[in-house]
Order: C-alpha cells, then structure tokens, then sequence
C-alpha cells in the first residue's frame, strides 16, 4: 500500500515537522511494516520552473529531424527578466502553453547535469522537461510520455514547478498483512497514524448520506449471506471526455495505481481513500434490475479483461435480464462496461462476503486491488458513504447530476463482541498493562468497552473483522503500549534430558566421515525417471517407485527420491568439472517410499485428535528412512614427493562402511552382490546380524560415464536408521594380556571360488582361544600357485591371557588352524 | 699356551717387560686417539685388545712365570689393559655423539613440504549451523524434537490455525504429493513439529526443531525451493511475550556475540497471536548503520536484520493439539538456518549452500 504523506495529513493533525521517516518507523511499530519511502523529487535540484512558450520555430535538420527553437518566458527565475531559448527535439506543444523549464544549474534525475550549450547552431539554455526526464509516469498530467503542458491555472511564469508535479510529495509503502486489511486506505492509515500520535482524526467515511429509498435502481440479493450490503447510485448527464484533475491523477499515481478515465479514477480514488472497492457500470447498457445470485452450473462470463471464464456454483455473480454482467467483488463483465462513451454511470457499493471472495479469485487466478481488498474484509458500514462520494467526485469532475433515489439492499452484520478479563494483556505478554490502559487502549482502535467486574466486553469496529478472539485484543493492546516495551526475561525449564540417542549418534556419523576424509553436501531431494536411468535401474526396480510431486517445479525432477545417489553423484560430477582429482562426498537424508494406506485425513480443530485418528494420519504418510551415501571419485590420496597417487575404488567404498560401523559398535558383513549402479563384480551387500542395509563398492562403468565421473568411482548407500539401531550405547572395556606375543605367518592356496573371509574365518575357528588376532596381508596370483588357484597370506597373533605361550604350544594353535582351513576351504598351506 | 718351564728366567721373558707393556699400551692409546669414526675404533680394538694383540699375548704369558713373579706382571698388564679400555670406552662413547649427530644433520628434511596426500573432510556447514542452535538451547534445558519432511497437511496446516482458505495453502507456495487431495505435502515450515511435540507429549514442553523445509520458490540467490528453519515452543504454566523476549535475546547473544539483542515488530502468523517479526541488531555495525563512513553492507544501512517470525502460541493451535488452553501459554519462534548462517558468515549467494562444491564446505571444517 502506498500512500501518500500528504493525503494523510489530509485526515490526521499530525506536527508539522514530522519527518516522512519517523511517521514511517512509528507505524512500523504499530503494525504497519515499512517496504520503503519514495521521494519523487529527491533526485531533482536546482531551478525547476513554470514556463511559458512564447515563440516556436521549427528548423528542420540535415539528419532529417526538426528541431524547434523556442523563446520561454521564465520571468526573472533566470535573473534577466528576458525570455529562456531553449531548443527542443518535441513538438507535442504549442506558442502559450504553459511547460516546465529546468535551467542552467539543475540536476534532474540520473545526475542529469543542465547547462547552457551550443547545438542545432543555437545556445540553448536549459530544457523543456518530459514526464520520463523528471522519472514521472508516463502518464503524468496526462502528458502522453511528452513534454507536459501544464493546465492554465497551475501556476506562473517563474514560479517553482516541484509543488505543480507533485515533486515535494513524499510516500510510504507500506507491507500490509493480511489482518490489517483496514489499512489498506488511506482511511486505515491516517487512523494509525493517529493512534502514534495521539492526533485528532477526520475519518473521509464521515458524511451526510441521503437516505434509502425506493427511487434507486431496482436490485434484488437472492444470496445476503453471500452480499448482506449493496448500495447503487446512478449518475446521468457525465461527460466521458471529462479530464481527471490533476490532484487526482497525482495521488492515484502516487498509490501506484494507472489513471484511465475520470469515471474509472473516480472508482479508484475512493476505494483508496476509505478502502471499499466501487464498481461502475455503465448504465445503459443495464436490462432491468440487477440481481445478485451464486452461479449455477455451466454458465459463463467475459470479465472484463477479456477472458471467458466457466463459473462454479461457489461464484457469486450479478446479472440483470441480459444474464450474468460481473463476477461480485472480483471483476465485471465487459457487456456493461464503461467506456468512453458513458453518460450514465450506475455506482455499486456492496459489501461481500471474504471467503467467497478469496475463493473466487483463487478459483479464476484473478488479482485485483478490489479482490484483494474484498478477500481480506472491508468495513461494511461505508457502502453508502463510498457510493456517495463517488456520486459526487463524478458530478464534480464530469458535470453529470445525481439521479434521486438511492438503493440500499441489506444491513451490515452485527459487530462481533469479545470478553476478556481485564487482566489478559498483561499476563499474556509480560508487561505491566493495568485495566485502564487496557480499556483505553482498545478504544483507540475503535472498540466500545464496557466494564463488568474484572472482565471487559469490547465492541470490535465495524472495519476490524480480524479480531474475533481475546487474544486478538491482546494484540491490540500490546501494539499500542509498544512491543519495544516487552521485558527480556527467560523462562526457567526445569532439567532437560539433552539429546536423543539417534541425535547423537548422527553427529557422530557425520565426524566419522569427516575424519575419513569426505565431505558433506546437502542435495535438493527432487528427482525424475532420467536420474533413474543414469542409475541403470531396470525399468522394474522398487526404486522407480515414487512419491510424486503435484506441482513440480520441474518437469524433468517430478518425485521425491527414494535414493540419495542421483544428487551426491552429480555434486562429485560438478566437482569433477571443476577441477577436482579427486572428491570425497558423503549425505544423509530422508528419502521416501510412497504409501499405500490412502489420503491422509483432514480432520476439524475444535478438539485434538483421537488416538486412532493421529495413527490414521501418520499411517498414510510415506515412509522416510534416512539414509547415508558416500561417493569416492578420482584421486583418493594424492600422488606428490612422497610417491604416486591412488585412485578411489572398490575397497575404499567397503572401508568407509568398516570404519563408520566400527566407531558405532557394529558387526557388519559383506558379501557379494551384483545389482545396479554398481560394477557386478565389485558390489558389496552390506549386512547387520544377517539383515541387509544397503551397498558399497565400485560404481558400473556405464553409470560412471552417464555422470560424467572419473573411471572406477566407488558409492555407498545405507540406510542409516537400520545401522544406527544396532550402535553400541555402552562400550564395554576391552581386557588385553600383556604377555608377550608370539607370531605366526602362514601362506594358504585355494582354488580362486574360496572367499578370503572364510579362509580367514576358518583359520579362526581353528587357531581356538589363544588367537588374538589375524591379518590377511597379501594376496597372490600366477604361476607359482597354478591356474585357477590363488595364494592367501595371513599373519596370525597368538597370545594367553596369563602366560608366555611356548613354541610349542603356538606351533600346534598354527597348525591347527591351517587343519581347520584345509578341512573347510580346501586351503593348502604353500610349501 | 705355554707350559711351565724351568729353564726359563722370568726376567727374562721379553713380552713382560715393563718397556714392552708400555710401548704396547702407548701404541695402543696411540691408535685408540687417532681412530675417526666408530669403525676405525672397532678395528682398534680388534688389533689392541683383540686375541692376538700384544697385551694379550703378554698376558697369556704370566701363567709361564714362577709363581713370586706373577703378581707383579699380572699387575703390570692389568694397568696396560685398564688404561686401554677406559680410553676405548671415551672414545667410544666420543665417536657414538659424533656419529649420532652426523647422522641426524644428514637426516634433514624440508618441513616445509605439503603432507595433503589425504584431502581433509568436512561437515556442511547447515548440519553443524544446526547443531550449534541445538547446543544453544540444550544448555538452556531443552531438547530437539523432529519430525517427517513429508507431511500430513492437517499438521502443516489445520493444526496451526491455517485454514482451508488461508493463501498459504495455494499451489503457488506448497509442493503437494500427488493426487493435490492426497492431504500430504512436503512441509512448508517446521512447524509441523510443534504440533507433533504438542500431541504426543504433556506440557512443559521446550523444543527447537530444526529442519528442512520447501516452498515452490524458483532457486536463486537468496530463494531455493529447499531450505532450512529452526522453530522453537515453549508451553508451560505463565509463558509470557517477556520469555519470548528473553529467550531470542539470548539465542542472538550465543550465536552474534556479547551485546547483539533482538527487538520485535507487530505482524501477523495464524499460529501466533500476538505475532511479531524478531529483527536482530546487526552484529557488524551493532545498530548504527554504517562502518568507516560507509552503509554497513549486513544490514544494509538499517542497523537490525530481519531474523524470522515469533509470537505467543494462538490458544486454537493448544486447544487443536490437546493442550489445555486455559492452564497453559506458549511461544514460538522460527528462522532460517540458512539464512541466519548467511549473513553470520556472509555467504552471499544461497546457493553455494547446495551445491556441494567442496571448496565452499572445506573452509568450514567440522564445527561452526
């Protein structure tokens, strides 16, 4: 909402020198939030000046355009008393007209430097301004984006131009939401401002109406609910060629409204001014009376701005015997608009229902400032004061009379009342509110209070349909005594229980992967069948099974995503493309997994939910395990002085789930697994007590290359709510012998279908207790072995917990073991 | 060995004699001090102390002398071997310093070589933003509550006072899943959360719930369709605007530093009445507006910063999520994480957060 700060002195006595920025923060204080000041003339300085043309020759050019050399009394703004030459490049003007002349010296807006200076063989001392050189609209006093010609009576020769412009105007935008619809006019404004400043106030709604009759244009409301107002007034002999003054097109402007036509800007300038949006038709092309009704099913209207619109049966419309001619409080029809050829002009003032308003707009996509204003509520008491005053706007500015008789249809609703104890306001906000401020507070809004004991009964104003609850008075009261005046005191919880386990434990996932060496990135989780099929996921896969999107935002990413990869592989991609090696990327995340159970339920909120019905509505939200993804692309550790480089692969994958499960206390195990996006022989299933949470190891080719990843890039994806269920919550101590170690290599060749972690896991269960640990440090190939056998060396680490163990005793463990293998895995020991 | 013989004069037997002993253990003090290393000596001592060294040849001569000769011959070489050894161990111990300092010196290495053979991890700067507002508020008592990014509309909206025909609940701001009438979208804000705390457990309550949240807002500078907020409940006996108050003041304190307070202007939230905007004075002018003559480029010129929404706790929203509205009161706040880290570490474009270039995400290590 702009509004001007003249048009609101117009209301309220406020002290003469008030700054623009000080009504401005203090009505930011009350509510009203500042967007931003506007100065028009804040970029012009120097002599700005009445101007009138005395003489205009036109001398054509050699480029082909003429130019005119103009003689411009300024009177003695130029010192002399002698008529300003001046060359101008338009010819919108004429010998007598009165202009606007900005003289040597001046600075218009853009740092604009004016002097006297040769040109077209002339000097030519200063300018002939145009609305756009002084940053107005275009459409400034009508100027057509031309030099502006001033009306007869604006002013004389030498006189300062920046009062005739509206150039001294200043303006607050203000940020209205949406409970203080009110303000959303002038009316509203001025009303506050008075409240700051506890100044007098002249409320523009205030006039003598002529009373209803039975005179008026004939209107019936089938739906009062729906409309409980409609006030119409006609107004006949009006010339539509009549110009809009000037004061008016400066302060529909200055609102940042477009001028049209007198009749239209008449309509405008009183919704500005007391907040009740007019509509206007022209009235003769009405067909008898006018009735307002909702839709019915399958009708239609041409609103007027040209769209042919299906109604609902929600939409409230006026019709007359020709059929429907507007859509209520939105927007009217074309057939009954008006044009320049109105000479009869029928006023509508009514009041309508908010929620229809709303819906109606949001159903047609239609915003207007009279919807905007209708959906949030406007006072229903004004109709009649509005439709008055546009009567006499028009009969003033377009020479039409008031045709007698004046149509009033239905009474406002009753003001709502709420009771509060007296006390609320303080309680509720801290501050010392005693009952009297407390009453006389809510009277400066508006309100009628009347005292019962210790509670208060408040009349809500007529223009205040937000407040309906006692807090909503809580509200009132605390924005006039002042927010800034809130205590800072705070609250004494009694002792917390810190955080959860599974909030600990996330953070220690994301330091463990952080001392891995990776890096945390957080991917937007949208995703598309074409992500899917960079995954190589066959058409089939579960994870192509989505929650979808209504409305995404894109097309191509229409679904939340069941997999993190997509978003962590693009990142190492970006990372890639901008010079890395090598990248280390980890996530955690929720994805989802759609459910079956059906909508989730809407239930009322008059009460809480039953048990039942919470579970209801839980159950059909989708499922949304969190999950963790590491990526490892490129260059895991550096090749430099010390040596060359490595690149990430398979195994870096599986050690980031080692390490990760052994800082959590859990056993994992991984076996062999063949499933996309990864390498079919280096993809490993990741196990918990026998369960599966998730994948590690090297990426397929293909999906390297579809992201545009280095050659043998490794991923991992677990679901990280399974793994951290199973973490340890408290570490039992470790018991260590200090005896000293007796160690044993052994060297196995088995046929290359054995699995190292059986060898390993057989040599453990033969080697019996006195093992401490087993390692396997080399694995061997070629022809020493033979075809299709391959050689495993472990060392193993024997130890007794209350003893040096003897040769002999560490011999017979060791071959035990290697008896144990041989039995299982067929291992050979290699002579 | 020699055996005993009679015949033999033992003054006569010549490696015994005293200007023998000595020429002996000269020549052998003589090589000790020349030797110049640790295997020089090593040879030394092979030669002089060795077997087949004079001293030793003498010595094993004494067996042969008549019984009354013996001790002093014995004598005579014990001294000349004393004398040897002791020299041999100064020296030795002289060369081992030598040699320990010549081998480190030659051990020298260039410190100023990188070690980056690992690259250095990190944890993005929006999960430990999020941890240290989550520290804040567990010193001070409370806990951290959670709740689905997919939502239940009835708890993004219903629950909290925002009715079927508030323009919140339009397509323009809300990602809906999909049918639109499903009752499921992906939460606006997370105050979902409040109401889930509200429903499940029984006053007091003190929670922040930090979280993801969407909005179908075009991805630039300062908008992403996904970004990040922290709201905050309180609900207990006698809460008051004055703890809402206290209770930011100290969050800006903990997150800006000694002095940076909050101030609060009228507004209005369906789920909060009184409902104020919460500004925070601006850390780097503190208030003033500008630094060394120049407008403060954190605030703009304007002295606070606009933090996030707040208010007491609409008695709808209690009596919706089954807390007795006439017993108890609360507040809520909420801000953007994202946000609030942006200008705390003026992180100019949004984007940078969610674009997972690891040279933005490095420079904030582990913690914030």
């Amino acid at each position: 909402m702009k509004t001007p700060v003249s048009w609101i002195r117009e209301y309220v006595d406020l002290p003469a020198d008030l700054t623009t920025e000080a009504l401005a923060a203090e009505l930011t204080d009350l509510g009203l939030k500042l967007e931003a000041i506007e100065k028009p003339g804040d970029q012009i300085t120097g002599p700005l000046v009445v101007g009138r043309v005395l003489t205009m020759e036109p001398e054509p050019q050699k480029n082909g355009k003429t130019i005119n050399w103009c003689t411009v009394d300024v009177a003695d703004a130029n010192g002399t008393g002698e008529p300003q030459g001046i060359v101008c490049g338009a010819h919108n003007f004429a010998p007598g007209d009165l202009v606007v002349v900005v003289l040597p010296g001046g600075v218009l807006p853009g740092n604009f430097a004016i002097s006297a200076r040769k040109t077209y063989g002339h000097v030519s001392a200063g300018m002939i301004c145009s609305a756009a050189e002084l940053g107005l609209g275009e459409d400034a006093l009508s100027s057509g984006g031309g030099i502006i010609v001033l009306p007869e009576d604006a002013g004389k020769p030498g006189e300062s131009a920046f009062g005739v412009l509206g150039l001294d105007e200043e303006v607050i935008e203000f940020e209205i939401n949406p409970d203080r619809a009110y303000a959303l006019s002038l009316r509203g404004v001025a009303r506050e401002a008075a409240l700051a400043y506890d100044a007098s106030y002249t409320d523009p709604t205030q006039r003598d109406v002529p009373p209803a009759d039975d005179q008026g244009y004939p209107v019936v409301v089938d739906d009062p609910a729906g409309c409980p107002v409609f006030v119409a007034r006609t107004v006949s002999g009006f010339d539509p060629a009549a110009p809009t003054p000037d004061w008016m097109v400066q302060r529909i402007q200055l609102a940042g409204m477009r001028p049209i036509s007198l009749a239209v800007d008449v309509t405008n300038y009183v919704m500005l001014e007391t907040g009740r949006p007019i509509h206007g038709y022209d009235a003769d092309k009405l067909q008898g009376p006018i009735r307002v009704r909702r839709a019915r099913e399958g009708e239609r209207l041409t609103t007027l701005d040209g769209t042919d619109r299906a109604l609902s049966t929600e939409d409230l419309v006026v019709t007359d015997d020709s059929g429907i001619i507007g859509l209520g409080g939105v927007m009217g029809g074309e057939a009954t608009e008006m044009s320049e050829t109105t000479t009869r002009v029928l006023v509508e003032a009514a009041h309508w229902d908010a929620v229809a308003m709303f819906r109606t707009g949001k159903r047609h996509k239609i915003s207007s400032e009279a919807g905007k204003r209708n959906e949030r509520g406007v006072d229903p008491t004004i109709c009649e004061a509005a439709a008055d005053r546009v009567v006499e706007l028009l009969t003033t500015y377009g020479g039409g009379t008031a045709e007698p008789g004046v149509t009033v249809v239905g009474t406002p609703p009753e003001r709502t009342t709420i009771t509060i104890e007296a006390d609320l306001p303080a309680r509720v906000t801290g501050m010392e509110i005693d009952p009297a401020t407390t009453i006389r507070h809510l009277r400066a809004v508006g309100c009628e209070v009347a005292e019962d004991g210790t509670k208060l009964t408040a009349t809500v104003p007529p223009w205040r349909p937000d407040l309906v609850d006692p807090f909503d008075l809580v509200e009132e009261v605390a924005r006039v005594v002042g927010y800034r005046n809130v205590p800072s005191v705070l609250p004494t919880p009694g002792a917390g229980r810190g955080l959860t386990r599974e909030q600990r434990l996330r953070r220690r996932v994301g330091r463990t992967l952080a001392g891995a060496g990776c890096v945390e990135v957080v991917s937007f989780p949208f995703v598309g069948d074409a992500a899917f099929d960079q995954l190589g996921l066959p058409t089939d896969d579960p994870l192509r099974n989505t929650v979808r999107l209504a409305n995404p935002l894109s097309n191509e990413e229409p679904a939340y995503t069941t997999t993190l990869l997509p978003g962590l592989l693009k990142a190492a991609a970006r990372n890639v493309g901008r010079g890395a090696s090598g990248v280390a990327l980890f996530e955690t995340g929720t994805v989802a997994f759609p459910s079956d159970r059906g909508a989730a339920p809407i239930y009322g909120v008059d009460r809480r939910p039953t048990e039942e019905e919470l579970a209801a509505l839980l159950d059909a939200l989708p499922a949304q395990p969190l999950h963790l993804a590491v990526v490892l692309a490129g260059e895991r550790e550096r090749a430099g002085w010390w040596g060359e480089g490595r690149e990430a692969g398979w195994a870096d994958a599986i050690a980031v789930v080692r390490r990760l499960a052994s800082d959590l206390g859990v056993a994992v195990t991984v076996e062999a697994d063949a499933r996309m996006p990864w390498h079919p022989g280096r993809c490993a299933r990741v196990l918990v007590e026998g369960t599966e949470i998730g994948r590690a190891g090297e990426l397929h080719p293909k999906v390297c290359a579809s992201f545009g990843l280095p050659k043998r890039s490794a991923a991992v994806e677990l679901d990280l709510d399974a793994l951290l269920r199973h973490a340890v919550d408290v570490v039992p101590a470790p018991e260590f012998s200090t005896y000293p170690v007796a160690k044993e290599d052994v060297a196995l060749v088995v046929d290359d279908s054995v699995r190292a972690a059986d060898v390993e896991a057989a040599l453990r269960e033969g080697a019996g207790e006195l093992l401490e640990s087993i390692r396997l440090f080399d694995v061997y190939t070629g022809e020493q072995v033979g075809q299709g056998r391959t050689s495993l060396a472990f060392a193993l680490r024997f130890r007794a917990p209350d003893r040096t163990l003897t040769e002999d005793e560490t011999a017979a463990a060791r071959e035990a073991a290697v008896a144990r293998a041989a039995e299982l895995t067929g291992a050979q020991q290699r002579s | 060995m020699s055996g005993p013989n009679t015949d033999y004069d033992p003054v006569e037997v010549t490696p015994l004699k005293p200007e023998e002993v000595e020429s002996a253990r000269d020549a052998a003090l003589a090589a000790i001090a020349a030797a110049t290393d640790l295997a020089e000596l090593k040879q030394v001592r092979i030669d002089h102390t060795g077997d087949r060294s004079p001293l030793a040849l003498a010595n094993r001569e004494i067996g042969a002398l008549p019984p009354q000769a013996r001790k002093e011959a014995g004598q005579r070489i014990g001294r000349a071997r004393g004398a040897v050894a002791k020299a041999l161990g100064e020296r030795q111990a002289v060369l081992e310093v030598e040699h320990e300092e010549r081998m480190l010196a030659e051990e020298t290495v260039d410190v100023t070589l990188p070690t980056d053979r690992v690259p250095a991890g990190a944890r993005h700067p929006l999960t430990t933003g999020a941890e240290l507002i989550a520290d804040i508020f567990v010193a001070m008592g409370w806990e951290v509550a959670e709740g689905p990014v997919i939502e239940a509309e009835w708890l993004n909206f219903d629950a909290l006072n925002l009715g079927p025909d508030h323009p919140a609940r339009t397509m323009q701001d809300t990602f809906w899943t999909d049918p639109q009438d499903n009752g499921v979208v992906l939460r606006t804000h997370t105050s979902p959360v409040q109401a889930r705390t509200m429903l499940t457990r029984t006053p007091p309550i003190y929670v922040v719930c930090p979280g993801r949240v969407f909005r179908t807002d075009e991805y630039d500078a300062t908008h992403s369709p996904m970004f990040h907020q922290v709201e905050g409940l309180a609900i207990d006996e006698g809460i008051t605007m004055a703890h809402l108050k206290g209770t930011l003041d100290h969050f800006a304190t903990s997150m800006f530093g000694e002095g940076i307070s909050t101030r609060f202007r009228p507004s209005f939230f369906p789920f909060t009445e009184p409902s104020a905007e919460v500004d925070l004075l601006c850390f780097v002018c503190r208030g003033a507006g500008e630094l060394d003559g120049a407008r403060c480029r954190t605030c703009r010129g304007e002295g606070w910063i606009e933090w996030g929404g707040c208010g007491v706790v609409n008695p709808r929203v209690l009596t919706a999520c089954g807390v007795d509205a006439e017993r108890f009161t609360g507040f809520a706040f909420g801000m953007g994480i994202d946000r609030t880290l942006m200008f705390r570490h003026g992180v100019e474009d949004l984007r940078g957060f969610f674009e997972g270039d690891v040279r933005f995400t490095t420079a904030f290590g582990s913690e914030l």
